[in-house]
């Protein structure tokens, strides 16, 4: 194994000493012959061609139909670690779901002069329409995804929270699979939380939150952009899990007080719809009007109780880059308990003491956009040449409202197979939490791993992975 | 003052459309300044949707007609009685925060020509209220933009406008709202009907104005049109961030059709005898499936 | 089942169909011009290869010589072309694509196998492959898909959907085949039972894979009498017109039962059947061959469009 750097936390070793929860996994990568390993990785690309999990990236040109590279070290969390974690993530999902109930209705947090009028309400995913409006269970955001990265031991960090239609969970699922079905004795070897229940409790969520009008068995379904959509593959495969229909805006149609679907045997009534596109674009009639994607009078009938929309439109307002500042706020203001989960310390260029500070030390921070997302538009200091610092620094002095910027995180590393065998990579991780009747959320998740030597974009659009993520059952 | 109106609004499409589905905001605002004695909108044949009272206090119903269509009317008609509250949105129940009309859109976004009109409107007036600035910026935006129909557009932004000089109600609104979001002022887009005078620009009954925030009054109307706030000639139904966002009829039609349009109101003194005027075979045109439909306030 | 699902699945499989019919119609085409020269001769034949796949407008404006090559790529490789080969697959594979999760992993990879093997075709130099190797190729990766969706796929709506659309584009191709040969290939009537009338014939047949077929049926003599019945009326010739429309009829009857209601398109496709199972050659030359054959083909776009009408718009007339 490749020598380690000190300034990381390395997840596997301390020192030369392999962690216990590594232990098994560290004498399986041992033992594994070179050709057996190149063998593995070739079937398992094959795994993901041939059920079709592929990935597009908007304006990379190439093939529409890449794979994620797929790493077979898992990473692993012990039992005791995850405990924490799955705390702190749903608590952090609870305070979310407050803050988007408050800002829609009473403005309590606002009131209270903790959280600036004009970030919530002067803000794009402010959404005026659905002001007063209470959905059922008063859930806004279903699916709530919590970027983690980890720098110590005991220390995590969200890095940002998505609140709208947090993607990738495919990955997570897909993952688990090609793992056992590549490597039974691993299995056998240690007791890995299953992740599978996944489908099933997200069903059981939308369900869950069926609106007033329904009566008896909700129907869900899905609703994709379309099979052009980078995630499309992720929207059909959660559909054929959950057993529900996957919609196109042009299948619904608005009648009387209801959605129904276009099927073989006449309308159908749809309950809940789990959709996978932006608010902009769910009704023409009540926002852009140019919209093809979405269906006429949605947005009627989601107000009069006739149908659920998750995540409810707006939910965007609470995992905006400025608003994530907050979170600890909200989690001591809404549910009064102390944060489990930390922020990352984030300056806010918008404040101008904040802003002098970033533009002396550019060079150490990570900038990023406050709207952006995707690992776009991003800056990270230390690896970056004098020239895009420069062209940071002149974007930030010219809209420094649109920028914030934090440390440059020591992200942990995880043994990742590499050509010449094992070598750490940065990692970080997305669980998924469900939010209905109850909060919940099954123990793992979804790791990237930034594969190039030293990087830490995990970005797939960016040279990232993906890796297996195991909690270790009790 | 007791008001009568009429108001037919007739879409004709040239081949019939498959689904037909409109979002109708038509129904007179609740507050202290009107109350309505009766009031119907009668869709025709379309299945009506579950109405509700939005954020902003807005009436909203679905209408929806399984094709083919080739002719859909609506009609209003009903009568309110009005009072001069010279402006002031008085007891108007909504929960919408003054500060979301302060995110502009497309057309009523700002440029330097926008902003440099309003410092001007508002030079040595540092010290003045909130109301004295909102009645200079409404003053400028009459002076600025001449009425004159038929130069702009439905799309018209408030920059284009201000550039032409000249519009109509819709381009005086947008132009006044982006006034006011330059200097801070929570600024909405209001539709309605105004029972015209001699004294009044525009032929039609249907008309549009700005509310504008002011503290301590809450919404106060201005009509920048004929730089007046409202009073009791106006008829106020709905709101939103502009024209489009705020249209009291918005559609969308599942078929490729040429669509041809026919508006008339009518609103008089109720106390007097009937009139009615027409305007009419506006041309608008889809494209394709699923294009959108938008009537345009053409005062 | 949803109805854009169901539409999905039904061009699926017409697509299917329709790129072997190309491909057998190349190999039509590519026999004929090894015939010698007789009236019109090889030009002639050629358009009427194209005019039968629908597609001579677009050659025309593309091409200006009908030269075979030319043909050849037309026909199987060109995307400006949408019956070609090419272009049936690859719209085959995106509608597979888009209802993914209602095919067997078998269907799916025999499919998406034939398109990515069809990609590395396209980039090989053409000299390198023969006209009757692409024909092959086409006509086995159809059955192949055909066999995954019989032994694999559940038989559900989304079935039957496949089958009505297999049945409505395989009665249309074959009556397309047949009339090329009858009306548009033979210079002129007076031709019909000479030599060249029988060569035809029996490219025909091998076209449709069933010259043996035939022998074995009818014993020997080829008369045009004799192959209308076997092409329009036999009924276990599975390419014959009768056997196309049993089952389309067979899937729509499949998918009322399924549905608890009765359809218009059942009753439509029952009437054609009807008429086809009463019909005798004699009636049918009496009307005139390719005079049926256009009928037919009217009558047989009457049901796609009730089926259309009936399940894949989602409000039922």
């Amino acid at each position: 194994m490749a020598q380690d750097d000190p300034t990381y936390f390395n997840e596997m070793l301390t020192g030369s000493d392999v962690r216990a929860a590594y232990e098994n996994l560290g004498r399986w990568q041992a033992e594994m012959p070179a050709d057996l390993r190149s063998l593995k990785q070739s079937e398992a690309e094959q795994l993901f061609r041939r059920v079709g999990i592929t990935f597009a990236v908007y304006g990379e040109g190439g093939d529409p139909e890449r794979l994620i590279p797929f790493d077979m070290f898992p990473r692993v969390f012990t039992s005791e670690e995850w405990r924490k974690l799955d705390r702190g993530i749903r608590q952090r999902a609870a305070a979310l779901n407050a803050f988007l109930a408050d800002v829609y209705d009473r403005r309590e947090i606002i009131r209270a002069g903790v959280i600036p009028e004009h970030l919530v309400t002067h803000n794009e995913a402010f959404e005026k329409a659905v002001v007063g409006m209470r959905p059922p269970k008063n859930v806004w955001s279903h699916i709530v995804g919590i970027d983690l990265v980890r720098t110590g031991r005991d220390q995590f960090y969200v890095l940002e929270d998505n609140c709208r239609t947090p993607s990738g969970v495919s990955y997570m699922l897909q993952n688990r699979e090609i793992m056992m079905r590549m490597f039974p004795q691993l299995f056998v070897e240690n007791r890995i939380a299953p992740v599978d229940g996944y489908a099933g409790l997200l069903r059981k969520t939308l369900a869950s939150v069926a609106p007033p009008k329904c009566e008896g068995d909700p129907n869900v379904v899905i609703l994709t952009p379309g099979q052009f959509n980078s995630a499309y593959y992720e929207h059909s495969f959660l559909a054929d899990l959950m057993g529900v229909e996957l919609v196109e805006g042009q299948d619904l149609f608005v009648e009387g007080d209801f959605v129904w679907m276009k099927t073989t045997e006449g309308p159908q009534k749809v309950d809940v719809i789990y959709r996978r596109i932006d608010d902009a674009f769910l009704d023409p009639l009540c926002f852009r009007p140019d919209s093809m994607l979405g269906v006429p009078g949605l947005m009627n009938v989601y107000r009069s109780g006739g149908v659920s929309i998750c995540s409810a439109p707006g939910a965007g307002v609470a995992d905006d880059k400025a608003i994530y500042t907050f979170v600890p706020e909200m989690v001591r203001f809404y549910l009064g308990e102390a944060p489990i989960l930390e922020n990352v310390p984030t300056w806010q260029c918008a404040k101008r003491d904040d802003c002098k500070y970033v533009l002396e030390n550019l060079s150490e921070l990570v900038v990023k956009e406050v709207h952006g997302s995707g690992g776009y538009g991003m800056l990270v200091g230390p690896k970056a040449d004098k020239a895009t610092i420069e062209l940071f620094r002149a974007k930030i002095e010219a809209r420094p409202e649109n920028y914030i910027a934090q440390p440059t995180l020591a992200l942990s590393t995880v043994p990742t197979f590499v050509e010449e065998g094992v070598a750490p990579r940065h990692v970080d991780l997305r669980p998924y939490c469900l939010v209905g009747e109850k909060i919940e959320l099954v123990p793992g998740g979804l790791t990237r791993v930034a594969l190039k030597e030293g990087s830490l974009v995990v970005n797939s659009s960016q040279g990232g992975g993906v890796k297996d993520t195991w909690v270790l059952a009790e | 003052m007791k008001l009568a109106v009429r108001h037919v609004t007739r879409y004709g499409f040239d081949t019939p459309v498959r689904r037909l589905v409109q979002s109708l905001r038509l129904w007179p605002s609740q507050f202290e300044g009107q109350t309505v004695l009766d009031w119907t909108v009668d869709t025709g044949s379309a299945i009506d949707g579950a109405g509700f009272r939005d954020g902003a206090g807005d009436w909203t119903q679905t209408a929806s007609l399984r094709g083919p269509v080739e002719v859909q009317e609506i009609t209003v008609t009903g009568t309110v009685e009005t009072s001069d509250l010279a402006g002031v949105l008085r007891g108007h129940r909504e929960r919408v925060p003054p500060s979301a009309y302060l995110t502009a859109t497309r057309s009523t976004a700002g440029t330097a020509e926008l902003r440099a009109l309003a410092a001007d409107a508002l030079e040595g007036m540092d010290g003045a209220t909130v109301l004295d600035r909102a009645h200079a910026l409404c003053r400028a935006v009459n002076e600025a933009i001449e009425f004159v129909p038929n130069e702009t557009e439905p799309h018209t932004t408030a920059a284009e406008a201000l550039a032409g000089g000249q519009g109509v109600c819709q381009d005086h609104t947008h132009v006044l709202i982006a006034l006011a979001h330059a200097v801070d002022i929570p600024a909405r887009y209001v539709t309605g009907y105004l029972m015209s005078t001699e004294d009044s620009v525009g032929a039609e009954a249907s008309h549009a104005w700005a509310e504008l925030w002011v503290d301590g009054l809450g919404w106060v109307g201005f009509d920048a049109a004929n730089a007046c706030c409202p009073n009791d000639a106006y008829i106020r139904l709905g709101s939103g961030f502009d024209a489009g966002d705020a249209a009291p009829i918005r559609g969308v039609v599942d078929g490729a059709a040429t669509e041809t349009l026919d508006v008339s109101v009518g609103v008089v003194d109720g106390a007097r005898q009937s009139q009615s005027q027409s305007g009419g075979g506006q041309e608008q045109s889809q494209s394709s499936d699923g294009a959108s439909q938008s009537q345009r306030q053409q005062q | 089942m949803l109805s854009r699902t169901a539409s999905h699945l039904y061009w699926m499989a017409r697509y299917i169909e329709r790129a072997e019919t190309t491909a057998r119609l190349l190999q039509v085409g590519a026999r004929n011009a090894l015939l010698p020269d007789i009236g019109g001769g090889y030009r002639n034949d050629w358009d009427a290869i194209l005019r039968a796949s629908g597609s001579l407008e677009t050659f025309r404006e593309k091409y200006s010589e009908p030269k075979q090559r030319n043909i050849e790529t037309f026909l199987f490789f060109d995307t400006d072309n949408p019956a070609s080969v090419y272009s049936c697959i690859a719209s085959a594979r995106e509608n597979a694509r888009v209802v993914r999760t209602a095919l067997t992993s078998q269907t799916w990879d025999a499919l998406n196998t034939a398109y990515q093997e069809l990609r590395e075709m396209r980039r090989t130099e053409r000299s390198k492959m023969s006209l009757t190797d692409l024909a092959e190729w086409t006509t086995n990766v159809c059955a192949l898909v055909r066999g995954a969706i019989d032994n694999t796929q559940l038989r559900n709506d989304g079935y039957h959907f496949m089958g009505v659309g297999f049945s409505i584009e395989r009665a249309d191709n074959t009556a397309r085949l047949l009339d090329v040969k009858y009306y548009v290939l033979l210079p002129s009537l007076s031709y019909v039972g000479s030599g060249l009338d029988q060569t035809q014939w029996v490219t025909l047949l091998r076209s449709m894979s069933a010259h043996r077929a035939y022998n074995w049926t009818y014993r020997g003599e080829i008369t045009a009498g004799r192959i209308a019945h076997f092409l329009i009326l036999n009924r276990q010739f599975p390419r014959s017109l009768l056997t196309a429309v049993q089952g389309t009829c067979d899937h729509l009857d499949h998918l009322a039962r399924g549905y608890k209601r009765p359809s218009q398109a059942q009753s439509t496709a029952r009437a054609l059947l009807a008429e086809l199972a009463e019909a005798q050659v004699e009636d049918i030359f009496d009307e005139g061959l390719h005079e049926f054959l256009t009928r037919f083909m009217g009558l047989n776009a009457g049901i796609a469009h009730v089926v259309q009408d009936t399940y894949l718009t989602g409000e039922p007339a």
